[in-house]
């Protein structure tokens, strides 16, 4: 048996920044806007995101004690739970315990460790999963409840209600989960475009708020909040979120000015869906990003293109999860033409 | 003109053939080990496609439906791919040494790729005229490319991934394919085309 020292070259200081503290501050800046997103539509985020972190959790540990590797850095670095916390963000509260689970197996097993673990991921792993559920699993996927606003008639569960209904599949009084689903924002204006409804007629509606739908706005906002925290800690940097915002902002605007009747406004684009979780949490993912400043901006620019193109045109109301996938897949791409010059060479 | 871009559009990345509808996967998955390789095969197809497409129309047109042989149409496609084909390699052969160099290895690998036989049966199927079932051929020649240069650049880059032993090889490059293809189902419903 031989023993090796293993002498690492200088500096011998600790390293200031690491994956624990990244992922730590990812969650920190998720954590605001998981309170207001309870507040406004119930437990069920804080119970999909037990599910899905403790399956993320055992499924990571699982894949990595079949190929014989030591479990413990990669279960306490914090990367599996902010797979799962993006999960929980882009499932809907009022969804059975199997959904978060699975979605979790999946993106943890098959769009990360599959492929080599941390930093090794060609697409982001949240968005897999989330998209896999979504194709494969479209009643339980689209099963959105409105928020909890004074003049909105509507009775929200209770914790054990929500726990019933997640892993028992029960409703009280026997209710059937049709009378408690209801369109989101963006769904009521697709439909209502596509039925040659005005967005100024739609936008009256008593889901709508200031800009996006009501409650979704203010959630919008508060991870807006932490993408900022985010921003100024260094954690990410600026040219990702800003393309992918201006990316959807200057389509937005454009058909929005040219015929404000058929298009949605600019604000609501920013303001509903996951356009602000993608743009500080989802796209910024640095393993499945482009590597370059000016290939960051490419793709930035393009996950905001595509988005605004599927939901403006497309059969889903929200585009980001299938955008932030095809870019990933063009990364490769975008990583070759936009290669940074070396210095001294033409 | 709008209707042909549509086309298009839809050839390339609403019925993606490779990865919505599953046609030409076997070409795909081994012209794309690299991103120049892919390139070829992109091209090639291109070449080939159209020209298959047009000929299978006009054999359609004026030889089985003047003569009532509808029945052999499968049959009639094959020989028009076939003959496709053997033209653009003995062009391509005789008049261009540099892209004999350049194509020359993907041109008859084409043959085994049944979208081609996809292409002009849909366009058969859905009655498309001449110029449109060109347009067709098309988009599919570009949605066949696109998919080729995605995984392309996919597969060199897991060159640096840490594949578990047992997905090495063919099995982790499908399951690239498979995510890759629930990627463009986000274009499946595009309500103008």
């Amino acid at each position: 048996m031989t023993t090796r020292f293993d002498v690492a070259p200088a500096p011998h200081a600790p390293a200031l920044v690491g994956v624990p503290l990244v992922m730590r501050r990812v969650l920190y800046a998720l954590a605001p806007a998981a309170i207001t997103y309870t507040w406004f539509f119930g437990w069920g985020l804080l119970i999909n995101f037990a599910i899905a972190a403790v399956c993320a959790l055992l499924a990571e540990g699982g894949v990595l004690r079949l190929r014989g590797r030591r479990t413990r850095v990669a279960l306490n670095d914090g990367s599996a739970l902010v797979t799962a916390a993006l999960l929980s963000f882009a499932l809907p509260p009022l969804v059975p315990a199997w959904i978060p689970a699975l979605g979790s197996v999946v993106a943890i097993v098959v769009a990360k460790q599959l492929f080599g673990g941390l930093g090794k991921n060609l697409f982001n792993p949240a968005m897999v999963g989330y998209v896999f559920l979504l194709v494969s699993f479209p009643v339980e996927m689209t099963q959105w409840i409105p928020p909890r606003m004074g003049d909105i008639d509507y009775m929200h569960l209770t914790f054990l209600g929500q726990l019933e209904y997640s892993f028992l599949g029960r409703l009280p009084n026997a209710i059937d989960i049709d009378t408690l689903t209801r369109a989101t924002p963006l769904d009521i204006v697709k439909e209502g475009l596509r039925t040659a409804h005005s967005f100024a007629q739609l936008r009256g509606g008593s889901l709508f708020g200031d800009f996006g739908g009501r409650g979704w706005e203010w959630v919008a906002n508060v991870i807006a909040v932490g993408g900022l925290y985010l921003l100024f800690t260094g954690t990410i940097r600026w040219q990702i979120p800003v393309a992918l915002l201006v990316g959807l902002l200057v389509p937005a605007t454009a058909f929005y000015v040219l015929d404000s009747d058929h298009y949605a406004a600019p604000g609501f684009h920013l303001f509903s869906g996951a356009s602000m979780l993608g743009a500080f949490f989802i796209a910024t993912d640095p393993v499945s990003a482009a590597a370059s400043d000016r290939g960051r901006l490419i793709y930035g620019a393009c996950i905001g293109l595509l988005t605004y193109a599927i939901r403006t045109w497309g059969g889903y109301p929200d585009g980001l999860a299938f955008a932030v996938l095809l870019m990933n897949a063009a990364v490769p791409l975008i990583d070759r033409y936009t290669r940074p010059r070396i210095y001294g060479q033409r | 003109m709008g209707e042909l871009l549509l086309i298009v559009l839809a050839a390339a990345l609403v019925n993606n053939f490779v990865l919505v509808q599953f046609l030409g996967v076997c070409p795909a998955l081994g012209a794309s080990r690299r991103l120049e390789g892919a390139i070829g095969m992109a091209l090639s197809t291109a070449l080939v496609l159209t020209t298959a497409s047009g000929l299978s129309f006009l054999v359609e047109r004026f030889l089985l439906q003047r003569f009532e042989l509808q029945y052999l149409k499968l049959l009639a496609f094959v020989v028009v791919i076939g003959l496709s084909l053997q033209l653009w390699e003995l062009l391509i052969r005789r008049f261009s040494p540099l892209l004999s160099r350049l194509l020359g290895l993907y041109l008859p690998l084409i043959a085994s790729n049944c979208a081609l036989l996809g292409v002009a049966l849909l366009n058969s199927a859905a009655s498309r005229s001449f110029v449109a079932a060109l347009f067709y051929a098309a988009g599919a020649a570009l949605g066949f490319g696109l998919a080729l240069a995605l995984l392309a650049g996919l597969r060199d880059r897991m060159r640096h991934s840490d594949v578990p032993l047992p997905f090495r090889g063919a099995a982790i490059v499908f399951v690239t394919a498979g995510i890759l293809s629930l990627a463009f189902v986000g274009f499946a419903g595009f309500a103008r085309l």
